[in-house]
């Protein structure tokens, strides 16, 4: 037991200094946190890199107006992006077609609708629909989707593999998504809001779509961009269900067979049927890769922006 | 039965006093509400217990008690909106011009559009302010004049000359008292024939607080208000009737009496009433 002085001590700054060893290691958990947060940084600068370099590689060597031909034809060196892209938008697009009204609505039942009960045991749901693999949807996409929905919408089609029964898949993939997302942002709308509404005479339905939905917009328009963005680099239902070979005519009939940039890579790289040798085709690859990245990172940043523009303070 | 008087602005129809909660009685013509042995309840919780009362039209009839006494679950339950609490259930009768407004058959909606509310914290919707009041009108189906209607609303609010130039800005971007007179003249745009108001002013600062209260005097004329509050001056100086609520053993809400405002503040015909309005108690 020390005495307890009669008058305040003075202190010197080593009485309030610490222990060594116990800077050293605060020091050193600090290093380790900040090297992970680091690599991850430094390996997304290295996917770039990599994409870039090979990218440049093939665009200084490609016969420029080639890429703007009609039809992908990689081993024969016709690189005509646009017969990629259209690919790409019409199964997004119809991809989004058809997980807009299922997602929104669904996200409107369970936020404006249901029952705290049906909530509970729909969420599950939609959460274990979100967690089937996109292998598994692909198949579904063509041996389902194709036969029994497409072919209703196309007639005299001929062909199992087509656009359409890929988009179909990649909005049921993405509907889940999208149903969440923006289920979050109308959840947190103030409950005041829904009562101002309710206590003006309001229907459920009004209350739904003039208040609620308008004041979770930028949360709404959120899940829609990154549904959109999901389904342009959604590879494996599109692989499997859109026809892509190795090589494709351009094409904008969902009816029919196509490419789409994230097929086009994958057609190229799987099997034996290997790119090889001196062509520009393993090269083309990561110029796609490239456009897909560049494609997303815009749609990223466009939603970011306009979140931002429209938030609502509440 | 004998002609009952009607009621004029000098006139306060005072009841015989009894010791218990006699419920003022007013001339059926002018009994905008009758409340006949409600209890509410959460659940399995009684929030508030065996209330009888009536509101007198063109009046402002306030309600005060300790919180937690059941004064907004009362008052919410003149526009059915306890109907948006999935555990909330009501026993008795509230007669709304003669109707049993939890009848079979009684649409919430039809009710509410007659019946508006304010809130405690001002709600305003994130659209322009002209798109707030017009909101109500708009759902309605209103057909006429919508820049008149929202001129007049605004104007009835105490709110026109401040906003006239900035109809389209947000109304989530005026202050708070603003606000709050935005939510009122969304109320009232509707033309509803009551309004609750669920303590208006408690966010607000006492100008405001002042401005809301003439508001509500100016509102009268055309109105039945009933508001909650828990300032007992706003209460003595704002209302004409004012009833009394507290807590049982229970925790559920009762009322202990119901006076014109100014026999209730002076003369207060129940011990617990004068130490809640002395500030003995709650
Ligand atoms: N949604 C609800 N679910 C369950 N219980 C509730 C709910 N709302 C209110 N209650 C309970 O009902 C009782 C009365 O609440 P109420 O809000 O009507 O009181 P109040 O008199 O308005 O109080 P205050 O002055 O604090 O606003 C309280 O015990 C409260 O906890
Ligand atoms: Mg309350």
């Amino acid at each position: 037991m020390t005495a307890i002085p009669s008058h305040s001590p003075r202190l010197s700054v080593d009485d309030l200094r610490g222990s060594s060893a116990r800077r050293r290691r605060e020091l050193f958990v600090r290093i380790a946190f900040m090297a992970a947060a680091s690599l991850s940084i430094v390996i997304s600068l290295l996917i770039i890199l990599s994409l870039a370099g090979e990218a440049w590689n093939f665009i200084s060597q490609v016969d420029l107006p080639l890429l703007l031909e009609r039809g992908w034809f990689p081993r024969r060196d016709l690189f005509g992006i646009p017969t990629i892209v259209a690919g790409t938008l019409v199964v997004a697009g119809i991809g989004m077609l058809v997980a807009t009204p299922l997602g929104l609505g669904a996200a409107i039942y369970l936020s404006e609708y249901a029952s705290p009960r049906a909530r509970r045991v729909i969420k599950p749901v939609l959460e274990v629909l979100a967690g089937i693999p996109s292998v598994v949807l692909g198949y579904f996409a063509l041996q389902v989707i194709s036969p029994v929905v497409v072919d209703q919408a196309c007639p005299g089609i001929t062909e199992q593999f087509n656009l359409a029964a890929a988009g179909i898949g990649v909005g049921v993939l993405i509907t889940p998504l999208v149903a969440s997302v923006a289920e979050d942002a109308m959840y947190a709308v103030p409950r005041s809001l829904r009562e101002a509404a309710y206590g003006l005479g309001a229907q459920r339905r009004t209350t739904s779509l003039r208040v609620v939905f308008p004041a979770a917009i930028s949360g709404i328009v959120a899940a829609l961009i990154l549904g959109l963005s999901r389904g342009i680099g959604e590879t494996m239902v599109v692989s499997i269900a859109a026809g892509a070979t190795g090589g494709s005519l351009f094409s904008v009939n969902p009816c029919a067979p196509g490419q789409t940039m994230t097929a086009a890579m994958t057609a190229l790289a799987t099997g034996s049927d290997q790119v090889r040798g001196a062509t520009l085709a393993f090269p083309s690859l990561f110029f796609v890769g490239m456009l897909l990245f560049v494609f997303t990172l815009a749609l990223n940043l466009f939603a970011d922006r306009f979140v931002r523009r429209v938030r609502v303070r509440y | 039965m004998p002609a009952r008087p009607t009621l004029d602005e000098s006139e306060q129809i005072a009841p015989a006093a009894t010791t218990d909660a006699a419920p003022l009685a007013f001339p059926e013509d002018d009994v905008v509400f009758r409340v006949e042995s409600v209890s509410c309840y959460y659940g399995s919780f009684r929030a508030v217990r065996d209330v009888s009362l009536e509101v007198p039209r063109n009046r402002i009839t306030a309600l005060i008690g300790p919180s937690g006494s059941g004064k907004s679950t009362l008052l919410r339950s003149f526009n059915r909106m306890n109907d948006l609490i999935e555990t909330a259930r009501l026993e008795g009768r509230i007669l709304y011009h003669g109707v049993d407004l939890h009848a079979d058959g009684v649409d919430p909606v039809e009710v509410r559009r007659r019946i508006g509310m304010v809130f405690q914290k001002p709600n305003p919707f994130p659209k322009s302010i002209y798109d707030n009041v017009a909101f109500g009108p708009r759902i309605a189906g209103y057909r006429g004049d919508m820049d008149a209607l929202v001129e007049r609303s605004l104007t009835r609010a105490a709110l026109w000359d401040e906003v006239k130039d900035k109809l389209r800005a947000p109304g989530t971007t005026l202050s708070g008292g603003q606000q709050q007179r935005l939510c009122i003249a969304r109320a009232i745009a509707v033309e509803p024939d009551v309004i609750l108001m669920d303590e208006p002013a408690s966010a607000l600062d006492p100008i405001a607080t002042l401005r809301i209260e003439e508001l509500m005097h100016e509102l009268k004329e055309n109105y039945t208000i009933l508001i909650v509050t828990h300032n007992m001056q706003q209460a003595a100086r704002a209302s004409d009737y004012t009833a009394f609520l507290s807590m049982g053993e229970d925790r559920a809400g009762y009322l202990v009496e119901m006076a014109p405002t100014e026999r209730l503040f002076t003369s207060p015909q129940h011990r617990l009433t004068e130490d809640y309005i002395t500030g003995r108690f709650g």
